[in-house]
């Protein structure tokens, strides 16, 4: 047991800090917010010259063949800096999932344009009448002689905006909420019944609402085998899921530094506001539930590649951790900062935005903590029938 | 970064199973997990288990008779004794005491004192609070007035666990008045056979006798029992009062008391369905076991750090807190667990009634009991005072 970085975890984290010192001031991350492409390409340009886009994928795919501890320390590092690169809808999300899904032999040539840069590409997952399950899939695909046609609506897709390709999971056979079923398709974004509507997330990120009616794509359209992208979808949303957790667990520790600042400098009745002691305690539970997070998050992110059980428990113990744990914290820095915790010019407000919205991705407390009840109850089914069959 | 036990890690916690297995009589583990008390015999046979085989003093320097183990493997002792509901070792001798004697003794108590630890020859008892001095124990009034190669002790300290049980006492008391009060405090070790030596019991509100109140009128006690210098006894006290504290956490009491609960929810059978099933203690139950894995992490992460060498001081203060937390919380599902049967107070009679399940009749005091843990070592707002000052800066 060894909780120290190795050379080359330390090694992405420096050079991660060190793209965000130098190009996510304040006043630049709002106008990449504000520009079209809602990020800042040169950034993006920068990530792939270092490698980090390569991160999360196989060696296979041409990637770096990080475990969750390398995307861990990277995401911490992005949720420092509030950096609104689309890093977790096109590396994390879509790359991953063509890892997962791809034959060994497509990997590397498929994801090549990722890693370097280039490709544009969102996966569309979730839909409006399945909130955070990522399994409710209505979109249906029909084969039709040489061509699949796909109807549905897609929400919320990550980067959908700016994607030109979407790899849009629908269901093909089997009821919902079933993960076996599903069926992965390539789809370009301007095919003829893709219609989209693009927008700034409160936090700053960007995504789509998408309708897809009757569009026809070719055969070979089809990602991976049909009816299985179920697995593959599963592995992409869990190294989400670290992804988010660890860039909560960077952006509570920035937002637990500026409020200790604060508490430093700022005077009321004559003394720095910090040396009062309710002050000081609400102070020590931030500090608190933020080593929930990071313990939780690290947990997971270790577990990534371990016993499927054990997998789905942490990662579902750490989301529930973000959504609550991270919430108190975010309340409290806006309000220990007072009437500055309120303004849209003080950092701290975009880290507390960040930090509550992150629990809104990829299922929240409470769909997770649904998730440890469901497991909760097949243990204890498990663990009845086992005692039933030791008495007989 | 490795979060699993390596080879070698792994051997050693096999070595503590075995011995545990070997070692630990099934009633007293029977007791210990079903949160019923032990006699003070069945403490004294585990711990003279471990001291047969060398491993009572984890804390120790090895030259003293200490195991010499690394943090973690201290963490893993720790972990799979409380899993096996072992008997806590009483920490008053070997792991408080002792590194005080250790580190600022005379040759002459090491040589006496140390071997009548391991040897669980001595039941030592701690006396520092006072009616009138617990966050603020240097506050302390208990006097000491040099008389020749004796000391005259005279006031009150309370809160004296298990000090019914016991024949030493460490104390902090006052030898002088006209200084700083930090500077003005000795560390005496005294008998409890000395006359004016006086124990009454403390019942606290689960009924128990654990604690009790030390009366000194007029004790002799000979100046050679002074540990360091005089008036330096609040460096004594510092001394022990932030040593090794891995085990502050209480992580394998937690989890074991968990397992415990859980199993009891699933044999309640309410409304056709075991309670474990029902929507509010199941999501109890997520959220404690979610908690605990924090702490778990947590408390690994310090460890960790402590063998990269690091050396763990406030920080500990977050592992109180939050430690302390869950297992208030897990006593407190424990007595909803009970529900009605959480109501008859039988559990300190030989024969608890029969008109409640055996596991219920120690959740109201077990509950009640466990209000201490945010209490004592500090209590937690003290720690957070601490951490305010030592790591945030305040």
């Amino acid at each position: 047991m060894d909780f120290s970085y190795s050379d080359e975890q330390r090694m992405l984290a420096d050079l991660v800090t060190r793209v965000v010192a130098d190009h996510y001031a304040f006043d630049a991350r709002e106008g990449y917010i504000a520009s079209p492409e809602g990020h800042s390409p040169d950034v993006w340009a920068q990530f792939a010259e270092l490698g980090l886009l390569a991160v999360p994928f196989s060696e296979t795919a041409g990637g770096f063949d990080g475990g969750g501890a390398e995307l861990m320390v990277v995401a911490e590092g992005l949720g420092r800096g509030l950096v609104v690169e689309p890093y977790l809808g096109r590396i994390v999300l879509a790359g991953c999932f063509l890892d997962a899904a791809l034959d060994d032999a497509a990997k590397a040539d498929t994801l090549e344009p990722l890693i370097t840069g280039e490709a544009r590409w969102a996966l569309a997952v979730h839909e409006p009448a399945g909130r955070y399950d990522p399994y409710w899939i209505e979109t249906t695909a029909v084969k039709n002689g040489q061509s699949w046609h796909l109807s549905g609506r897609k929400a919320t897709v990550l980067a959908g905006d700016s994607a030109d390709h979407l790899i849009v999971i629908a269901r093909t056979s089997g009821d919902n909420p079933a993960q076996s079923g599903l069926s992965a398709f390539w789809v370009d974004a301007d095919t003829a019944g893709v219609r989209r509507t693009g927008y700034t997330t409160i936090d700053g990120q960007r995504a789509a609402e998408i309708w897809l009616d009757d569009v026809a794509v070719d055969a070979d359209a089809l990602i991976g085998v049909e009816d299985h992208a179920g697995t593959a979808l599963e592995y992409a949303l869990d190294r989400g899921v670290v992804a988010l957790c660890a860039e909560a667990a960077g952006a509570m520790e920035i937002a637990c530094d500026l409020t200790l600042d604060y508490l430093k400098e700022r005077k009321q009745f004559g003394v720095p506001i910090g040396s009062f002691q309710a002050l000081q305690h609400r102070m020590v539970d931030m500090r608190m539930n933020l080593e929930k997070v990071r313990s939780l998050t690290l947990w997971a992110a270790c577990s990534l590649d371990g016993d499927a059980t054990e997998r789905r428990q942490r990662l579902a113990s750490a989301k529930t951790m973000v959504g609550t744990a991270g919430r108190k914290l975010a309340e409290e820095a806006i309000q220990l900062f007072g009437g500055m915790g309120m303004m849209d010019e003080s950092s701290v407000a975009h880290y507390a935005k960040r930090i509550i919205m992150i629990d809104h991705y990829l299922g929240d407390a409470n769909f997770h903590k649904d998730r440890l009840l469901g497991m909760l109850a097949e243990e204890s089914v498990a663990s009845a029938s086992g005692k039933a069959d030791r008495a007989a | 970064m490795d979060i699993e036990y390596n080879e070698a890690e792994r051997a050693f916690r096999d070595e503590v199973r075995a011995f545990i297995a070997d070692n630990l009589p099934e009633e007293t583990s029977r007791r210990v997990k079903a949160f019923k008390g032990v006699t003070p015999e069945m403490m004294t046979a585990w711990q003279g288990a471990l001291s047969k085989k060398g491993w009572l003093a984890v804390n120790w320097p090895v030259e003293h008779g200490g195991t010499g183990w690394s943090p973690i493997e201290k963490h893993i002792f720790e972990e799979e004794c409380a899993e096996a509901g072992a008997p806590r070792i009483l920490p008053f001798g070997l792991n408080m005491v002792a590194p005080v004697i250790i580190k600022f003794g005379t040759q002459a108590q090491k040589d006496h004192y140390l071997p009548r630890i391991l040897n669980n020859e001595d039941w030592w008892a701690q006396g520092y609070s006072e009616p009138g001095a617990g966050s603020d124990l240097a506050g302390l009034k208990c006097r000491a007035e040099r008389d020749g190669d004796h000391y005259i002790v005279n006031g009150q300290k309370t809160w004296t666990t298990l000090g019914q049980h016991a024949n030493m006492i460490f104390v902090l008391v006052r030898t002088n008045t006209q200084v700083k009060k930090q500077e003005g405090i000795s560390f005496l070790l005294v008998d409890m056979n000395t006359p004016g030596v006086t124990v009454r019991p403390l019942i606290t509100l689960d009924g128990e006798h654990e604690v009790n109140e030390v009366f000194f009128d007029d004790v002799r006690v000979p100046a050679e029992n002074l540990v360091g210098k005089e008036n330096k006894g609040w460096t004594c006290a510092k001394y022990l009062l932030t040593f090794e504290r891995t085990g502050i956490a209480g992580v394998g009491i937690s989890k074991a008391a968990l397992a415990h609960l859980k199993e009891i929810a699933a044999g309640q059978i309410v409304d056709g369905k075991p309670l474990i099933a029902h929507p509010r203690t199941a999501e109890r139950i997520v959220d404690l076991e979610m908690e605990l894995m924090a702490v778990e992490m947590t408390n690994l992460r310090t460890v960790s750090a402590a063998e990269a060498g690091g050396v763990p001081g406030a920080e500990s203060s977050f592992l109180k807190i939050m430690g302390t937390e869950v297992r208030q919380k897990i006593s407190d599902l424990y007595r909803e667990i009970a529900g009605p049967q959480a109501l008859p107070f039988t559990y300190l009679e030989d024969e608890p009634a029969a008109c409640v399940d055996d596991f219920a009749s120690p959740a109201a005091p077990t509950y009640f009991n466990l209000r201490k843990l945010s209490i004592f070592g500090g209590s937690n707002e003290i720690q957070k005072n601490i951490i305010a000052k030592a790591i945030l800066g305040l």
